[in-house]
C-alpha cells in the first residue's frame, strides 16, 4: 500500500508544556483517517508541524516517498486548519487565483471547485462579506484546487450552524467517495464515526491508539436480545462459552461476545433450545463508547 | 522568480489602499518636473527656478535623486503593511500550508522591494533625462553621463530602506506599530549619537560611528544638494562662509548600506523560520 505520510517520534514542546509527545503514525492512500482527542490534546499542533507552520522540537516526518521537500509535498496536499484565512479585500476568484499561483497549478479548476461547494454565484463578492459557513466552504474549494492526494481538515465544522455542519459533511462525504485520502481532526466523535475508516486517538499529546476503527477495542461486539422468558435466556447464555458479561436492562438482555459469532447462528441455536426471540440485534460499540473505554483505561 | 512576483502582485494590486499609494508615489516622482514651472514674475524681479541651474547636467542627477528619495515614505507604508497584513489576516499561515516555503515567502517580498526600487530608479532616470535635455545649459554627452553614481546610490538606498521596513513588518506584525517603530528608530539613532558624542567619545569619533547606523548610512549616500547650487554658493561667498562640502558617493558607503540590507533580509528570514505560526 502506498504511504502518504509517515510520522516518527514527533515531539513539540512549548516551553515546559509538551504539546505533542513522541507521536508516531502513518497514513495510507485511500483511507479516511480521524484524529480524535479532547481540546488541547495536540491535534492542531501535530497538523501544524506536518504542514510546515510549527517547528518541531524533535522527531521527524516525511511526505510521500520521503524524497520531496515539505513545501513541494504540500503542493499535492489540500489543507484547512482552524479558521479559513484569505485576503479579506479580494473576492473568491482573486483569492483562488492566488492559491493556484502558489500551488503552481493552472486556473482552470476554479469554477469546478466553487460550484462543488456552492459558491459560484458569490464568486465576485469580497471574502470579508462571507458568512462563516461560506468562508469554510471557500477554504474547502481552495484546498481542492490541485486535486490533492490528501485532504487535511482541522475541525471543519467548528462554529457552524446545523445547516452549515450538514453542508460541510455532505461535501466531505462526496470527496471521500471519490477516493481522496482524508485526514480529519475533530473532537466530535459522531462526525468522525460517520466518515472515517481509521482513527488516531490522542490524549495530552500521546498516541493512545492508531488503526482501523473496527479493531480499536479487542471486542467482538454484543447482542441485544428480547424474548418472553428472559430468565431462561439468560441462564442459557451464561452456560455458553461464547459470552462474557450479560446485562439485563429494561427487559432487554445485552450479551457481550467473547468470540466471533454471527446473529444467524445464535438465532438458530436459541430456536433449537426452544427460545423464540422477539428482538435480535448484533452491534459494535459506538466510537464514543470505545473512545471512553480507551481513555479510561489509561 | 516570475511566479513569486506574480503572487505578490496579485496581493498588492487588489488592495485598494496599496494601489492608491503606489500610484500616488509614481505620480509624485513624475511631478518633480513641476519644479520647472516655479516662476516668480514681480515687475523687475524675475525668478525662474529652472533657470537657476538645478536642471543642469550633471547636477540634476544629484538633485533629483535626493528630492525623490523623500517620497519613499509612501512605499514604506505599502511595504510595512504588505508584510504585517499577512500576519493580521493570518494569510502567511495559509500561504505556507498551500505550499510556499518560508524562503520563497521572504524572497517574494524581497523581489517586490527590489522591483519597487528598480522601477523608481528608472523613473527618476527618465524624468531627469527629459528635464535635463530641456533645461540644462550643458548638453555634451560626456557631461550628461557624468556623476551617474547617484542613480545606483538611489537604488541601493531604497532597497536598504525597504528591507528595513520589511524587517520591521515581520518583527512587529502590526503596520501602525511598525511605522511608529520606524520613527522611533530615527530618533534613537540621533539620541545614541548625542550620547556617544557627549559622554563616551569626541564628537569627531561619534560622527564616524554614526555613519554606520542603518538609517544614517542610507541618508549619507546622497547628501543634500542645495549648497551645491551656484546661487547658494554665491551667497555663501558673500557672507564669508566656506561651503566646500564633499558630495561624492564613496564605495564604503555602498558597502555599509549593502551590508545592512543583507542583515535585514537575513533577520527577517531567521525570524520567520524560528517562529511558530
Amino acid at each position: 500500500m502506498e504511504t502518504i505520510l509517515t510520522v516518527n517520534h514527533l515531539t513539540k514542546k512549548f516551553g515546559y508544556l509538551t504539546a505533542v509527545n513522541d507521536l508516531s503514525f502513518s497514513i495510507e492512500k485511500g483511507n479516511v483517517y480521524g484524529i480524535l482527542g479532547p481540546n488541547g490534546s495536540g491535534k492542531s499542533t501535530t497538523l501544524g508541524i506536518i504542514l510546515n507552520v510549527v517547528n518541531r522540537t524533535s522527531g521527524e516526518f516525511s511526505w510521500f516517498d520521503g524524497n520531496t521537500s515539505t513545501h513541494d509535498a504540500l503542493k499535492k496536499v489540500g489543507a484547512i486548519i482552524e479558521r479559513p484565512n484569505f485576503y479579506p479585500y479580494m473576492d473568491a476568484i482573486q483569492n483562488l487565483r492566488l492559491v493556484c499561483k502558489i500551488k503552481d497549478v493552472p486556473e482552470t479548476k476554479i469554477q469546478e471547485k466553487l460550484e462543488l461547494v456552492g459558491l459560484w454565484d458569490r464568486r465576485n463578492s469580497k471574502f470579508k462579506t462571507y458568512s462563516l459557513g461560506m468562508k469554510q466552504r471557500m477554504a474547502i474549494a481552495s484546498a481542492l484546487l490541485n486535486d490533492p492526494e490528501i485532504l487535511i481538515l482541522d475541525e471543519p465544522t467548528n462554529g457552524l450552524d446545523p445547516q452549515g455542519i450538514h453542508q460541510i459533511r455532505e461535501i466531505i462525504k462526496k470527496i471521500a467517495s471519490q477516493g481522496t485520502t482524508i485526514l480529519l481532526a475533530s473532537h466530535l466523535l459522531d462526525e468522525v464515526e460517520k466518515v472515517c475508516s481509521h482513527v488516531i486517538i490522542l490524549r495530552k499529546g500521546e498516541n493512545l491508539y492508531s488503526g482501523p476503527v473496527d479493531s480499536m477495542l479487542a471486542s467482538h461486539g454484543f447482542f441485544e436480545l428480547r424474548c418472553d422468558d428472559l430468565d431462561q435466556l439468560q441462564s442459557l447464555l451464561e452456560k455458553s462459552a461464547s459470552f462474557g458479561k450479560i446485562e439485563n436492562f429494561n427487559g432487554t438482555l445485552t450479551a457481550y461476545l467473547k468470540e466471533e459469532m454471527d446473529a444467524q447462528s445464535l438465532n438458530k441455536m436459541l430456536f433449537d433450545q426452544g427460545i423464540v426471540l422477539s428482538h435480535l440485534v448484533k452491534r459494535k460499540e459506538s466510537l464514543e463508547e470505545q473512545f471512553l473505554t480507551l481513555t479510561k483505561n489509561q | 522568480m516570475l511566479r513569486l512576483l506574480q503572487i505578490e502582485f496579485i496581493k498588492l494590486w487588489n488592495n485598494r489602499a496599496s494601489k492608491v499609494l503606489i500610484i500616488s508615489y509614481f505620480v509624485l516622482l513624475t511631478s518633480i518636473a513641476l519644479i520647472a514651472a516655479i516662476k516668480f514674475d514681480i515687475g523687475p524681479v524675475q525668478f525662474h527656478l529652472a533657470d537657476q541651474g538645478i536642471f543642469n547636467f550633471p547636477y540634476i542627477w544629484h538633485f533629483n535623486t535626493f528630492v525623490t528619495a523623500l517620497f519613499k515614505l509612501f512605499l514604506a507604508i505599502v511595504i510595512v503593511s504588505m508584510m504585517s497584513n499577512e500576519y493580521s489576516n493570518k494569510t502567511i499561515k495559509q500561504n505556507l500550508i498551500d505550499g510556499l516555503s518560508k524562503k520563497e515567502f521572504i524572497l517574494s517580498k524581497v523581489l517586490t522591494v527590489i522591483s519597487f526600487a528598480l522601477i523608481s530608479t528608472v523613473f527618476v532616470f527618465v524624468v531627469s533625462m527629459i528635464l535635463g535635455l530641456v533645461y540644462s545649459d550643458y548638453n555634451e554627452v560626456s557631461i550628461i553621463f557624468s556623476d551617474m553614481e547617484f542613480l545606483p546610490a538611489f537604488f541601493f538606498k531604497l532597497v536598504a530602506f525597504f528591507s528595513f521596513c520589511l524587517f520591521l513588518g515581520i518583527l512587529v506584525k502590526r503596520s501602525a506599530f511598525a511605522l511608529g517603530f520606524l520613527i522611533l528608530w530615527t530618533i534613537l539613532e540621533q539620541v545614541v549619537f548625542g550620547l556617544l558624542g557627549w559622554k563616551v567619545m569626541s564628537w569627531e569619533a561619534a560622527k564616524s560611528v554614526k555613519r554606520f547606523f542603518p538609517l544614517e548610512s542610507m541618508g549619507n549616500m546622497i547628501k543634500e544638494p542645495f549648497t551645491r547650487l551656484s546661487a547658494v554658493q554665491n551667497i555663501g561667498q558673500q557672507i564669508g562662509e566656506n561651503m566646500k562640502f564633499d558630495y561624492h558617493v564613496y564605495w564604503y558607503e555602498f558597502l555599509i548600506v549593502i551590508v545592512w540590507t543583507a542583515v535585514f533580509i537575513y533577520l527577517s528570514y531567521a525570524l520567520l523560520k524560528k517562529r511558530d505560526l
